[in-house]
């Protein structure tokens, strides 16, 4: 239900500024919210006119630039598409940046490693035919093998919630990279498939995975990382036996 | 304040649909070039675009060019240079179907093509019926378009400065464009980028208004930036407000839907766009619904409590329908506006959505400012692509579908301008001039020393609520004066702004102070020029302009057929003539405009 | 300089030895809960008859081998992801294997000695 009138809400939010502080520290703070803040980020806008110097990334505000990814009560997630109404009342909103990537500040981590991994899968179509005058052509079907895979916003929020990447993240592609690669396994026009099964045929890059499913559990798009990942070791199978 | 110089050929400022597609012509060509861009590139605006990409491709039924050139002539309100729709609708089926063959996942029909579906204004036959010309990925065309340029330049190893906020314009004595000034978001540190060739994708400045279907980050940072640089701004007083934005959210609503069979609907239940566009209904121009909607709202026919929204209606559509082809949607009304748009219909409102001026360019990509008599001399080694450059391809009004065209083609040719101008038209690193530095460096030095200033929150928020209040979808003479002196005033106080925060490291408070700057150049722009255009034409519509024969709709061809130059330098206002003459075919008749 | 190596190109037939040892050990788990509710070990005597059966005696060293080379897999998984120094990995890795490998010769004694 959409509260009717303004109200107060409380946060405890992981703040470190490397040119100020000598430690990370959780902060307190509350804000008065309008009432309407339907979403946790009208929340932290507002909270940032209060604290300017509160850092976090955000764009679009609706889900799809996958900039305001973070650890929400801890569990990874977006803050604009997370309900304040989904918050019990009287506790405290915990913010903390995605685990198990380096804090620039605050709220903002350093996804080197993460784009690291999502490049190393070679995101594009190879496709080596002379490219015809028109579009190739490709089934409904055969184009509705992507659906599940190329809606993936590179928020992070599964790689970072992923336990082996948090362990190996230099060397386990993690669950989006994952899911990048057989978006591109899956697509009819590609013709890398061996190369790709090539690429992550290794002890770390592909099965370091263990089926943990958190990457299921907190994607906010709704995908499924985990049943991508199923499928290039199936096909790794079918192409060994 | 220290600073570092980087030579490379070629800048490009922005990394959205336009930049990465003039990268791709600069990567492929070998060309040494750095894109700049203030998220990573995917988090780019283009990501939100969702109804789809217009082509003739006549996939599905009979198409050609030429008729999507009427329709965009005759959508843009004859304000539309002809040279230029010309050259976007022709390229428009070879730009879409590299696309394709860079991987984009476009939908498609049971012949294996792209699959293409109806937008406003879009009609077969010059203006007969609406056709299917929308090449559309589900209704998240532009997330799969921006993530597909993004992976081509990753396959031809584009060189990004991801997270870097441009500055300034460094321009020589000569006005000749040398690269920009940026700072580097994660430390603080300020580069000048010294390039032969430097090319603005940066976008639009929705964020002028209060109610926006835009990003954060549109904040029109090229757009304030050539401003600064003495470049003139055209036609900005031409805003698109969206039919169908979430009421409240101000989220986007593609009109995909209605092109997938969505209806219109005022309190009553009436579909009201049958009075208001007899032919092509609730399929109309975007300008043409708006203010259908609004009037509705106005005469007292709005929906809700406050009778101030209207419904938009797909339950009679297959939920299978819905589910394949609009399924972001589906999520949206659940996640935005709380309802389950298989059950209920969507509130919704117009909503400021697309700037349809910006940096005048030609059809290459140059930006071209006055000179002398001559009004449209290229500026050396200065291009702009996307919705920050204005070719003009919308006029007065945009089609929907007609930007990520525009940001193909015109990313691409200004690409290509680029690369041949480097390696034909010798252009070399002229010296850098001192003074263009220190302004940047000026800049940043008064917002870190700035004592007793304004607020960036409280100012930004009045400059919205006065552009929103004073230049919307109606608009009226004395509102538009008042609204004049009300941004110069807010003008006044955004060069006072204070931040509080003074760390280096991501200071995005520092970050909002600097795109603030850039915001009320735009909007000074925006309300100067509405202001003087003393007619209604496209998505300007002013309560003192008539409906009469000598002028209908409002539109005053004998005084107003011109596009307006904005010049930041005494607030003053130029004009240049529309090119009526398009490329090869006859020119497309002037006449009034009714869907 | 520090270079992340990767691209071992193997993995798969490990993914896979690793579930057909899980199903093996499975089996062999309910056959034996069966043969425990029948009685097979209701005294010394029964047991080491049950146990000597020529088919028992296989099975149960399938079991022991499926046991060791699962045991293999995720002890060596995890020597890789806790212990970084390569000289140090290697021989815990070779120490595992000896010892796997001892502990099949000694099944085998144990079984064929009954």
């Amino acid at each position: 239900m959409m509260p009717t009138e303004n109200r107060t809400v409380q946060f405890k939010i992981y703040r470190y500024d490397p040119d100020r502080d000598a430690k990370p520290y959780m902060q307190d703070i509350s804000v008065e919210l309008d009432v309407t803040d339907r979403k946790l980020l009208d929340a932290m806008v507002r909270l940032k006119v209060k604290d300017d110097s509160l850092s976090f990334r955000r764009s679009c505000r609706e889900g799809v630039c996958g900039s305001d990814a973070m650890n929400i009560n801890g569990k990874n997630g977006l803050a604009c598409l997370t309900d304040m109404s989904t918050f019990p009342v009287g506790k405290p909103i915990v913010l903390r940046p995605l685990p198990g990537l380096p804090v620039i500040r605050d709220l903002v981590v350093d996804m080197t490693q993460f784009f690291k991994q999502y490049h190393s899968i070679k995101p594009y179509l190879v496709n080596n035919d002379p490219l015809p005058e028109k579009e190739r052509l490709q089934s409904p079907e055969d184009r509705e093998e992507l659906n599940g895979l190329y809606e993936c916003i590179l928020c992070a929020c599964c790689t970072t919630a992923c336990p082996s990447f948090w362990w190996n993240p230099d060397k386990f592609v993690g669950p989006a990279g994952l899911l990048a690669a057989y978006r591109f396994i899956a697509d009819t026009r590609d013709q890398a498939t061996t190369e790709r099964l090539d690429n992550l045929e290794d002890p770390y890059r592909l099965f370091r995975c263990h089926s943990i499913m958190n990457c299921v559990d907190v994607c906010p798009k709704n995908l499924n990382p985990t049943k991508a990942i199923g499928k290039i070791k199936e096909m790794m199978l079918q192409r060994a036996i | 304040m220290n600073y570092s110089v980087r030579k490379f050929d070629a800048v490009i400022v922005g990394a959205g649909g336009a930049g990465l597609r003039a990268a791709i012509q600069l990567s492929e060509a070998g060309m040494k070039t750095a894109v700049l861009t203030k998220v990573f590139p995917t988090r780019s605006h283009t990501v939100a675009a969702q109804g789809g990409v217009a082509a003739s491709l006549g996939n599905s039924e009979e198409d050609h060019w030429h008729w999507h050139m009427y329709d965009t002539v005759k959508g843009s309100d004859w304000l539309g240079d002809q040279d230029a729709i010309e050259f976007m609708v022709r390229n428009a089926n070879e730009c879409v179907i590299e696309l394709e063959h860079y991987g984009m996942p476009f939908d498609r029909l049971d012949n294996g093509r792209i699959y293409q579906r109806p937008f406003g204004g879009h009609m077969s036959n010059f203006g007969e019926k609406p056709v299917r010309r929308s090449c559309a990925a589900a209704d998240r065309t532009g997330h799969a378009m921006l993530h597909a340029m993004y992976q081509r330049n990753v396959k031809v190893n584009t060189q990004f400065f991801v997270e870097w906020q441009a500055l300034d314009l460094v321009r020589d004595e000569a006005g000749e464009v040398l690269g920009v000034t940026a700072m580097d978001m994660e430390t603080g540190e300020i580069v000048v980028f010294h390039a032969k060739a430097t090319i603005f994708a940066t976008g639009g400045a929705g964020r002028i208004y209060y109610s926006s279907t835009n990003a954060f980050i549109n904040t029109g940072d090229g757009v304030g930036m050539a401003a600064r640089a003495g470049i003139p701004l055209e036609d900005m007083e031409f805003w698109q407000f969206h039919p169908t934005g979430v009421a409240g959210a101000g989220v986007l609503i593609t009109e995909g839907v209605r092109g997938e069979g969505g209806i219109l609907r005022n309190a009553q239940g009436e579909r009201f766009m049958e009075r208001y566009a007899p032919n092509a209904k609730d399929l109309a121009s975007r300008d043409v619904v708006s203010r259908a909607m609004v009037t509705e709202i106005n005469e007292g026919r709005g929906c809700g409590p406050n009778k101030d929204f209207v419904l938009l209606d797909v339950t009679h559509l297959a939920p299978e329908t819905i589910l394949k082809r609009l399924p972001g949607i589906h999520e949206i009304a659940i996640q935005f506006a709380g309802v389950d748009c298989l059950k209920e219909p969507i509130p919704v409102v117009p909503t400021c959505h697309y700037q349809m001026g910006g940096i005048p360019t030609n059809y290459l990509g140059q930006v071209v400012v006055p000179q002398g008599d001559q009004k449209s001399v290229p500026v050396p080694g200065f291009y702009a692509a996307g919705e920050c450059a204005c070719a003009s391809v919308h006029g007065a009004n945009r089609l929907g579908t007609n930007s990520l065209l525009d940001l193909l083609v015109f990313g691409k040719s200004a690409g290509e301008t680029a690369v041949k101008e480097l390696k034909t038209g010798g252009r070399s690193h002229k010296p850098l001039p001192a003074a263009a530095i220190d302004k940047t460096l000026a800049r940043v030095d008064r917002l870190n020393n700035q004592k007793d200033g304004a607020d960036v929150h409280e100012t930004r928020l009045a400059m919205q609520r006065t552009m929103q209040k004073h230049a919307g979808v109606f608009r009226f003479k004395d509102m538009l004066a008042e609204g004049v002196e009300k941004i110069l005033a807010i003008d006044a106080q955004v060069a006072q702004t204070q931040i509080k925060d003074k760390s280096k490291v991501f200071n995005t408070a520092r970050i909002e102070a600097l795109e603030l700057d850039n915001l009320i150049e735009v909007a000074k722009a925006t309300i100067v020029s509405a202001n003087a255009r003393t007619e209604s034409r496209g998505a300007h519509v002013r309560d003192d302009a008539l409906d009469v024969p000598e002028t209908p709709n409002g539109r005053d061809d004998k005084n107003w057929l011109k596009h307006s130059l904005w010049y930041r330098e005494g607030n003053r206002l130029d004009y240049k003539s529309v090119q009526l003459k398009p490329m090869t075919v006859d020119t497309i008749e002037l006449k009034k405009r009714a869907y | 300089m520090k270079r992340i190596v990767v691209g071992a190109h193997y993995g798969l037939k490990d993914w896979i030895a690793q579930r057909v040892t899980a199903v093996v050990m499975a089996v062999f788990t309910i056959v034996m809960i069966a043969a425990i509710a029948g009685g097979a070990t209701s005294s010394a005597e029964a047991w080491r008859g049950f146990m000597s059966h020529g088919a028992i005696r296989i099975a149960t060293f399938l079991f022991a081998i499926s046991l060791f080379y699962h045991a293999w897999i995720g002890i060596r998984d995890i020597w890789m992801d806790y212990v970084k120094p390569a000289g140090l990995r290697l021989a815990l890795h070779v120490l595992t294997a000896l010892a796997l490998i001892a502990y099949t010769g000694w099944t085998l004694q144990i079984l064929w000695r009954l």
